[in-house]
């Protein structure tokens, strides 16, 4: 098992399950359980037929070619959850969960077929970015395996835990876990893609690590400097509109 | 036809959301240290350092536009 690859899919599987389980719980309360079970099998299966899809369409690539485009994907990806962590904890504080989501509660006699397309819309579609996490993590590394058991586990626990009770999942600081996730994916970008361009990384494989600190430490200072250009920003509309006042 | 076209449209358009997201500049900043880091690695020189230097600076001046326009 490559630990590393686990504990990264299961990050960042984790932050689409969240989403996953809060559609599925919506659709579960204010329609049907049945039909949510139903359409969120349903879109399992999808994710299971993508991750197999994926996987075997990037078998001919070499590992140094798998590595700049995943590490290019990665970097891309990554950095727009690395940027609305910042932006959005900066804003609104650490404690930024998924809250809960809307859905139409006009449920039709029989079984609901709106509801489950409604299920399966949500899992398959959150389960499409968890798939290509699992194969970017797992082709780079060379470690699918663990990359599938990383993803596998987290939709079991968190699918379980939104089961059990929806609070909780609910209460999971989802923005907090996608800066620092974001952290980790532009951490992993940035080596892949070194490493398939033929970068000689200092440190070795020990490169994954300061660059993480670097990236970590980068997005908490970011973090205080986006609420200092906040404050500027506020400070600047509230001096046009005194100065308009003031005209007028 | 109409329908694989639907389908071939809508994912390019998926793709396209998830690489690029709702900023492009980030996306062809880190194309272009990508190619800067390939020239440097083919000419011999050390380029460990450009990379992670690009992916901030990009990330950076995105943030710093996203506050400004109320994000």
């Amino acid at each position: 098992m490559n630990w590393g690859v686990f504990v990264s899919t299961f990050l960042a599987a984790a932050i689409e399950v969240i989403e996953m389980v809060a559609i599925v719980v919506a659709v579960g309360v204010t329609r049907s359980w049945r039909a949510a079970r139903v359409g969120a099998a349903g879109g399992l299966v999808v994710l299971v037929v993508t991750v197999a899809a994926l996987g075997a369409a990037l078998q001919g690539l070499s590992l140094e070619t798998l590595r700049l485009v995943v590490g290019a994907l990665l970097l891309a990806f990554g950095s727009q959850w690395f940027r609305k962590g910042i932006l959005i904890v900066s804003r609104d504080g650490w404690a930024t969960g998924v809250g809960d989501e809307d859905v139409d509660d006009d449920v039709p006699a029989g079984f609901d077929w709106t509801g489950a397309f409604l299920s399966f819309k949500g899992v398959s579609l959150e389960g499409l970015e968890v798939a290509v996490i699992v194969v970017a993590f797992g082709a780079a590394a060379d470690a699918i395996g663990s990359a599938i058991v990383g993803a596998a586990v987290s939709v079991v626990v968190i699918g379980a835990l939104g089961a059990a009770t929806y609070r909780y999942v609910a209460a999971i600081p989802r923005r907090a876990l996608q800066l620092f996730v974001g952290a980790m994916l532009i951490t992993f970008g940035t080596f892949w893609a070194g490493e398939g361009l033929g970068v000689e990384w200092p440190g070795g494989d020990f490169a994954l690590v300061w660059l993480g600190a670097l990236y970590v430490a980068s997005s908490l200072a970011l973090m205080h400097i986006a609420a200092a250009w906040r404050r500027d920003v506020a400070a600047r509309k509230q001096r046009e509109v005194t100065s308009a006042a003031g005209a007028a | 036809m109409t329908v694989v076209w639907r389908w071939t449209k809508a994912v390019v358009l998926f793709l396209v959301d998830y690489i690029v997201g709702d900023d492009w500049t980030v996306a062809a900043l880190i194309a272009l240290g990508l190619l800067a880091t390939w020239r440097l690695v083919e000419a011999g020189a050390a380029a460990w350092w450009l990379l992670p230097l690009v992916v901030l600076t990009a990330n950076i001046q995105s943030l710093r536009r996203a506050v400004r326009s109320g994000g």
